[in-house]
């Protein structure tokens, strides 16, 4: 022991050697996040003639590892849209943040006259959200993630958009993320497709539609679940059902798969 | 006897047996991002100019590698006039490549070809506007707008103004140009069919007397037909160009603005 009791009770040079401050971080460039950790798979959505239907599973995965089994990636605002988050779950969460103290803002420093008509519509919020998450890829620190938002956009039309963490926008009557894009999209494309085909599709038709393709996403993507979440949103509001199962569920189809696998053909 | 526990080690004196304060690092040298800022939407744009109109056309397909992300999204843009719905513009710009720094350009030069509206009470002539475009993009020369642009318009003499970019501004009025996915396509049919390059009068001579057939700006349906069937042979050779043909005409009465269906395989 020293005369200098700021030394008391720690490891001494001498003995221990000096102590290693590297992770401290102190100098080099600030990280950013450069992949997503915490991801949720697909998200799935189809317009029809008064509306927007809107699915997404319940998993939250790390890695391969089927990690949290009760998160709700889909999202109302202004009870006229619903947001359906791909990728980063703490990203999610992020923008589930930002977007809840806009409505906050929103609330307060707008009138809501009876027609509502001072809410931010679907097409409103997918704007806002674009500028953000170009923002943060020009930032070099991207939301690693692909949104669709769908709701009613101006006069109450059916609205349907995406946008990812690079900013870029697009809107189609289908539209899915991720593993989805590959195998939802031409299971929707087929029925819908185009504009006129999605004003002719009834609502039970499209979510119909919809749970066929939440059903061949379960069948086929590693990283989902039979638990998912699916909206409805029309004139009549949001309807969201949060704790879906799969239903009917029957591998009898792979017997009439040929060409795979032992037998050849 | 404060100045005992100071926490000063003694000058001259023996120091602390440990380093109080961790000494920054070495900065663990270069750092690569797996973040990649861009990405290709594929798709082409032309443009050709005659004596008192210009024409620019784009398919509208957008793509992320082999995926088609939507059949409908348009990369010609109204620049300047009244509103939202640029009432009375004069001037399109067009832009192919990553499509979200397209859309953050085109925001950028509309809201600039308007405030010189209010500013100085006439519109932006299209030469000030197309310089102004490559100030826009030189100045994200170490960050730049990955877009290809063209830019349409009637020049003060009400002839037909083409002006093409690189995507750091480099810029050039033209009579005709090909950008994006096709370009190296359509650009030779172009040369040959609007510039009459490779094309000599019948009988001038032998050899190197062969005269040039000389350039004269094309009538309107001639070039709309040659717009036509640049596109229908693209779409032939080029998986990333399809879905339908946005196709604007500007003339001293306006803009008028077209559509049609392209194969969509």
């Amino acid at each position: 022991m020293n005369h200098l009791p700021q030394a008391w009770g720690r490891p001494r040079d001498d003995v221990y050697g000096a102590y290693d401050a590297s992770h401290f971080q102190m100098s080099g460039p600030t990280q950013h996040s450069s992949r997503p950790i915490v991801t949720g798979t697909s998200v799935v959505a189809v317009k029809f003639k008064d509306g927007v239907v809107i699915a997404a599973d319940n998993l939250a995965s790390y890695g391969s590892l089927a990690r949290f089994t009760d998160v709700k990636r889909l999202r109302t605002f202004n009870s006229k849209s619903v947001l359906g988050f791909g990728g980063d779950v703490s990203d999610m969460q992020y923008l589930d943040r930002l977007l809840n103290s806009l409505s906050v803002r929103e609330n307060y420093s707008t009138s809501i006259d009876d027609s509502g008509k001072s809410d931010l519509d679907a097409h409103n919020l997918h704007r806002y959200l674009s500028k953000v998450m170009y923002k943060r890829r020009s930032d070099f620190n991207p939301l690693w993630n692909h949104i669709l938002v769908a709701g009613l956009g101006e006069k109450d039309a059916p609205f349907l958009a995406s946008v990812d963490l690079l900013g870029t926008t697009f809107s189609s009557p289908t539209l899915a993320t991720g593993f989805g894009a590959h195998l939802a999209q031409p299971i929707l494309r087929r029925q819908v497709p185009d504009e006129a085909a999605s004003k002719e599709l009834s609502q039970e038709k499209a979510v119909e539609l919809i749970r066929e393709c939440m059903k061949v996403l379960f069948y086929r993507d590693a990283r989902s679940m039979d638990k998912y979440s699916i909206a409805v949103i029309s004139k009549s509001g949001v309807d969201l059902k949060e704790d879906e199962k799969l239903e009917n569920q029957s591998w009898a189809f792979a017997e009439g798969i040929r060409g795979y696998g032992t037998q050849v053909n | 006897m404060a100045s005992v526990f100071s926490g000063a080690p003694p000058a001259g004196g023996p120091g602390y047996s440990f380093k109080s304060t961790p000494t920054p690092s070495q900065a663990s040298g270069i750092r690569e991002h797996s973040f990649y800022p861009y990405a290709d939407n594929g798709g082409s744009t032309l443009g050709i100019s005659g004596a008192d109109f210009t024409i620019l056309a784009g398919d509208t397909r957008s793509t992320s590698g082999y995926s088609i992300n939507t059949r409908y999204e348009p990369k010609l843009f109204k620049i300047g006039g009244e509103g939202p719905d640029h009432v009375g513009a004069t001037l399109v710009l067009s832009v192919v490549g990553f499509a979200a720094d397209g859309h953050a350009l085109k925001e950028r030069l509309d809201t600039i070809v308007k405030m010189y509206k209010y500013q100085h009470g006439k519109p932006m002539s299209v030469a000030a506007c197309a310089q102004r475009l490559s100030h826009m993009l030189y100045g994200k020369r170490f960050f730049p707008y990955y877009v290809h642009a063209i830019l349409g318009g009637l020049d003060e003499e009400g002839k037909g103004a083409l002006y093409s970019y690189d995507p750091v501004g480099s810029y050039e009025r033209e009579q005709c140009r090909a950008a994006g996915a096709a370009a190296s396509l359509i650009m030779p049919f172009l040369d040959n069919q609007v510039n009459f390059k490779n094309q000599y009068m019948p009988g001038s001579g032998e050899g190197h007397a062969l005269q040039q057939r000389v350039p004269e700006p094309l009538p309107r349906a001639d070039v709309e037909a040659l717009v036509k069937d640049a596109f229908d042979g693209a779409v032939e050779r080029h998986i990333e160009v399809g879905d339908g043909l946005q196709t604007m005409i500007i003339t001293k009465e306006g803009i008028e603005e077209r559509y049609a269906p392209l194969k969509k395989d």
